[in-house]
């Protein structure tokens, strides 16, 4: 008898339930006062992560494709919500301050006032094209999804067009995003070159609201876009398509012989996932307060698939704890509480040697445990990996290992 | 204006002063004994020409005297001498040099001419310095007068000319003189005779003394330009200026009354707000612009606002002018010259600027095939993604900068560099194989990954051992300067010796690759391991090498690119991703592919660098957009791999 789909997948309910204990639970310790509001605010940043670290498993995890430029998508996602935030907030400060001056504000005078205090920093004076939907929430939400998705529809077309995969997908990803950073920042690009986009943290229209009620209802926004997604996301792979999907990943060639048309698998993959990274982007950099064009550095995207690698693949739960556990760990010790190890002529100093041992650790994940720390979870459900004599699932690049596979 | 100076203060000079030659210096300062004790600027120009044209062979040594508080008068008679300080006073000289005798401090006057007078006895000096006997010092005079060219100093130079016998300096003075000439001479045939005297000459001298001639201001009239005005075209407002600029001409000319800006507006009608209410519109209604240009109008026809000029105002001004950009040269004979002379210099300009980018893009091409011949052989012989290549250069400059701290001869601590250099990076690349890489073959992306995980921890390393500041890796003094063909065309030595370097060790992989039994062996087991094997080829041995190979090869790349970038955790990492494209772009497998590639991408940089030279961030972008829609086209790179060697 077909069991009922919740039934088949235990982890889906396991999961929801968890994070709606987690958001409760810290619901409740920052009305209490136990949690600082910058606390607060880590977890919601590390909830934006994790989402993003989904999307990532879909795209690397189940179809095969390690993209080394999601983080791209993600910041563009943070830059159009931060567009509309800066021009929001800086309008509401012009306006306030040219009332003072005794007459009301013509649009010219507020237009030209928004442009002097954004774009002062960088020695302009006018408002530049691509600030032209940053009066509206509306069409700027818009562009959130609209332009990393057309990005990831054209970029993806032309790669999956002409076949390019494996390694050589993952630097030509990788180029994209050193274009877009390179881009960013430059002073003339519109976008205040290296000075980045600040002061994201505040809310139009809601002085009166303090940090910390701003920061929980962040976090339940990060927490529900992280659900839906999941809930999305599962729902996805549980079906056909996520056969498919993984037939790609494992055997592209195969699949194509069978009559399915891969590069639009490929592509609607791509999109998706990248529109669902500017989401977590779009989430996580009111939070952050900042953006700036360092945060498209290929590097930023190599530590998405790290998360993955590290919370284990091809499994959406893997990528959540991979990304919850590195990220929080590595705020931990570069934060400097982590106390430092005297080794008698050394002293290691987690500030400084956190990186070292996050890179080993990769390495050692990587060589000795394919499944991240999800394997414990399989572990503990009794799932055992295929006996397939060492071959992996399939002749492709991205194709799971057989210790990595789930019987 | 300077020139008509210059011919006043000669008449002056001719009037006031007894004809030259006919007297001494001793006479000339005699005959104006006042005027020199109280020297000034204004005063003494003619009595420091009369001097210097005096014929006198004692001149130049009064005027240096004078100049270096060398001359005295003796308080009784009015008499002057050359004063040295002695014992008793001051040891005197008449002006021919012939000794006079001492005399006590109190009887002698020192003269002390400000800095103002000293600075034209220095002029008028240079004529003497230009025939010097000390060729050095005649080629100071050149110097100075080169770097501040006067009309004054054309006619001493021309003088000093049949005189020279250095024929280098002889040349210099001919050049200097025409250059002089083009810009000074009263006679404007004799200035474009001078100019087009040059030729396609290309060098910076002339350009700077040919730019000055074509220098223009704009200026508005009413109707046609103004008399004997030399102009260089028509400007048409909203074409060639903006409204706004054209109308701030005729305001500043006073042809046209002055603006309202919005702020002036503003302040205008705060001024004349009453009980909230100005020029019959409510304070609450001022939010439009239009409103405010209502309320300005009502105040002006009241008359509690000046007039200003309105948009259709302004517009009516600007149509009723025209508007000229006028060369302050006068003499279009001239100006056309030079126009014509810049032409042709433009021309050779821009032949020789494509060399000098050619040269440059050849040096940036050479860097990025140093930095990839590494990866040629790990990425593209052997197929394995490290992307702790970066760090191999990185560890390959920081090897280089321990040895110098060991050997501060630098000639000999680059020679230690180099193979130290390649023996550290072949260790950590055999380890690293050993480790890491050997149990991921055939797993690229996992390969990937674990690298860069050694990527961030070697980089975290090198920062936590050797900081985060530069670190100084310095190139023997034989490989400072650079190599100029003529004032465009240059390069550095240490660009060349790079270029060299790259020609060497392409030659060093193909002869590995092509004639030694290791390339041999390499070969086939890259193409078929099992096969190899059988054939009694150790695999495991060959790949160990062959990666040790091509990361010794990254840490000698990272001595020499050490050398000219500064020594950073951070200095492989700025080229490793070029490095891949020039690999992947170039073609995977093919060492011509990796040039191929890194002259493509060198090359196509520096030409979009040239398009906007401010902006290499700009360059860099377009450059890897340009790389992803090129490998839409050619997949496998420029060079691709055909048949069985493809392994596909």
């Amino acid at each position: 008898m077909q069991k009922s789909y919740l039934m088949r997948t235990p982890s889906l309910l396991i999961f929801l339930a968890t994070l709606a204990l987690f958001t409760v639970f810290v619901t409740v310790a920052a009305d209490m006062g136990w949690m600082s509001t910058s606390f607060v605010k880590t977890l919601g940043k590390t909830l934006c992560l994790c989402l993003a670290a989904v999307a990532m498993d879909l795209v690397w995890g189940y179809a095969g494709i390690l993209s080394l430029g999601h983080m791209a998508f993600f910041a563009i996602g943070g830059y159009m919500i931060g567009m509309w935030l800066m021009y929001a907030r800086t309008e509401e400060i012009v306006v306030a301050s040219l009332m003072n001056g005794g007459l009301p504000a013509t649009p010219q005078e507020v237009q030209q006032g928004i442009a002097t205090q954004i774009f002062g920093v960088v020695g302009a004076s006018d408002l530049p094209t691509i600030w032209g939907f940053a009066h509206s929430l509306p069409l700027q939400l818009l562009l959130v999804v609209a332009l990393p998705g057309l990005l990831a529809l054209i970029f993806g077309w032309l790669a999956f067009r002409s076949r390019v995969t494996g390694v050589y997908l993952s630097i030509l990803t990788q180029a994209m995003t050193l274009a877009l950073s390179l881009y960013l920042f430059q002073n003339d690009s519109g976008l205040r070159g290296n000075n980045g986009l600040s002061g994201l943290q505040n809310l139009p229209g809601l002085d009166a609201v303090g940090q910390d009620r701003l920061s929980v209802w962040f976090f339940w926004a990060s927490a529900g876009a992280l659900g839906l997604t999941y809930l999305l996301l599962a729902w996805v792979v549980s079906g056909k398509f996520g056969s498919v999907i993984r037939a790609i990943r494992d055997d592209e060639a195969r699949v194509r012989f069978l009559g399915y048309s891969v590069e639009t698998y490929k592509l609607f993959v791509f999109t998706l996932t990248a529109v669902i990274v500017a989401i977590a982007g779009a989430l996580y950099y009111p939070q952050a307060g900042i953006i700036n064009p360092a945060e498209l550095a290929p590097i930023a995207s190599i530590y998405l698939a790290v998360w993955v690698a590290i919370g284990g693949r091809g499994r959406l739960y893997g990528a959540v704890i991979g990304a919850a556990v590195v990220s929080l760990l590595t705020t931990w010790f570069t934060g400097g509480r982590a106390p430092s190890i005297p080794l008698g002529f050394a002293t290691i100093n987690w500030v400084d040697w956190w990186q070292v041992l996050l890179g080993m650790s990769f390495v050692a994940v990587t060589l000795f445990a394919p499944k991240g720390i999800g394997g414990l979870f399989d572990a503990f459900a009794g799932l055992r990996t295929p006996d397939r004599k060492g071959a992996p699932l399939g002749p492709d690049d991205g194709s799971l290992q057989e210790q990595e596979a789930v019987e | 204006m300077r020139r008509l100076i210059a011919c006043l203060l000669a008449a002056v000079a001719l009037c006031n002063i007894a004809p030259a030659n006919a007297e001494t210096a001793a006479e000339i300062l005699a005959a104006n004994g006042p005027l020199v004790e109280k020297a000034s600027r204004q005063t003494i120009a003619p009595v420091i020409d009369a001097l210097a044209n005096s014929g006198d062979p004692a001149a130049a040594a009064v005027l240096e005297a004078w100049a270096n508080k060398g001359l005295g008068v003796r308080k009784a008679d009015g008499v002057f001498f050359l004063i040295s300080p002695s014992p008793d006073g001051y040891a005197l000289q008449d002006l021919t040099g012939a000794d006079a005798g001492t005399a006590a401090k109190s009887d002698i006057t020192e003269l002390k001419p400000n800095a103002g007078v000293r600075g034209m006895i220095a002029t008028a000096l240079v004529q003497f310095t230009l025939s010097d006997p000390d060729p050095a010092k005649r080629r100071a005079a050149l110097d100075s007068i080169g770097q501040d060219p006067k009309f004054e100093a054309l006619a001493p130079l021309r003088a000093s000319i049949d005189t020279e016998d250095d024929p280098g300096l002889r040349a210099q003075k001919i050049r200097l003189e025409r250059l002089l000439t083009l810009r000074f001479d009263p006679d404007s045939m004799a200035r474009v005779a001078a100019i087009y005297g040059f030729g396609a000459d290309i060098g910076l001298d002339l350009r700077g003394a040919l730019n000055p001639i074509l220098a223009t201001k704009v200026i508005a009239a009413a109707g046609d330009a103004p008399e004997g005005a030399n102009v260089a075209r028509e400007l048409i407002p909203g074409r060639d200026l903006t409204d706004a600029a054209a109308y701030d001409l005729l305001v500043t000319a006073g042809l046209a009354p002055a603006r309202l800006t919005l702020g002036a507006q503003r302040e205008a009608l705060l001024a004349n707000m009453v009980n909230g209410v100005v020029g019959g519109v409510a304070l609450a209604d001022l939010d439009t612009q239009v409103a405010r240009d209502r309320a300005y109008t009502a105040l002006e026809v009241a008359g509690a606002v000046p007039v200003a000029a309105t948009d259709d105002e302004a517009a009516a001004a600007l149509a009723a002018h025209s508007f000229y950009d006028v060369y302050v040269e006068p003499d279009p004979a001239v100006t056309d010259a030079a126009k014509a002379e810049l032409k042709i210099i433009s021309r050779k300009l821009a032949a020789m600027q494509a060399a000098d980018l050619g040269l440059d893009a050849l040096s940036l091409a050479s860097i990025y095939f140093l930095a990839a011949i590494g990866l040629a052989i790990t990425f593209g012989v052997m197929g394995v993604i490290n992307m702790a290549h970066g760090e191999f250069i990185t560890m390959g400059a920081y090897t280089g900068y321990v040895v110098q701290l060991f050997i501060p001869n630098y000639t000999a601590s680059i020679i230690v560099a180099l193979p130290l250099a390649f023996a550290v990076t072949f260790l950590a690349g055999v380890a690293l194989e050993r480790l890491v890489i050997r149990h991921l073959y055939k797993r690229p992306l996992e390969t990937l990954l674990a690298t860069f995980g050694i990527s961030i921890a070697l980089q975290q390393i090198f920062k936590n051992v050797f900081g985060t500041q530069a670190r100084p890796l310095t190139s023997p003094a034989w490989l400072d300067g650079a190599l100029s063909f003529n004032d465009v065309v240059s390069i550095s030595y240490i660009r060349i010796a790079i270029f060299v370097l790259a020609l060497l060790f392409l030659g060093f992989f193909l002869w590995l690759m092509k004639r030694t039994r290791l390339g041999l062996e390499v070969r086939a087991v890259t193409q078929n391991p099992n096969m190899a094997a059988s054939m009694g080829i150790n695999p495991d041995r060959i790949n160990m090498l062959t990666f040790g190979i091509g990361s010794g090869i990254a840490g000698i790349a990272g001595v020499a690119i050490g050398l000219f970038a500064k020594v950073t955790s951070e200095l492989g990492s700025d080229y490793i991703v070029q490095s891949f494209m020039t690999v992947v772009v170039g073609g995977v497998g093919n060492i011509w592919g990796t040039l191929a590639g890194a002259t493509m991408i060198g090359g196509l940089q520096k030409v979009i660098e040239w398009f906007n030279p401010s902006n290499t961030l700009a360059a860099q972008t377009y450059m890897i957009l340009f790389i992803i829609l090129f490998i839409q086209f050619r997949p496998r790179g420029i060079i691709a791999l055909r048949g069985r060697a493809a392994g596909d």
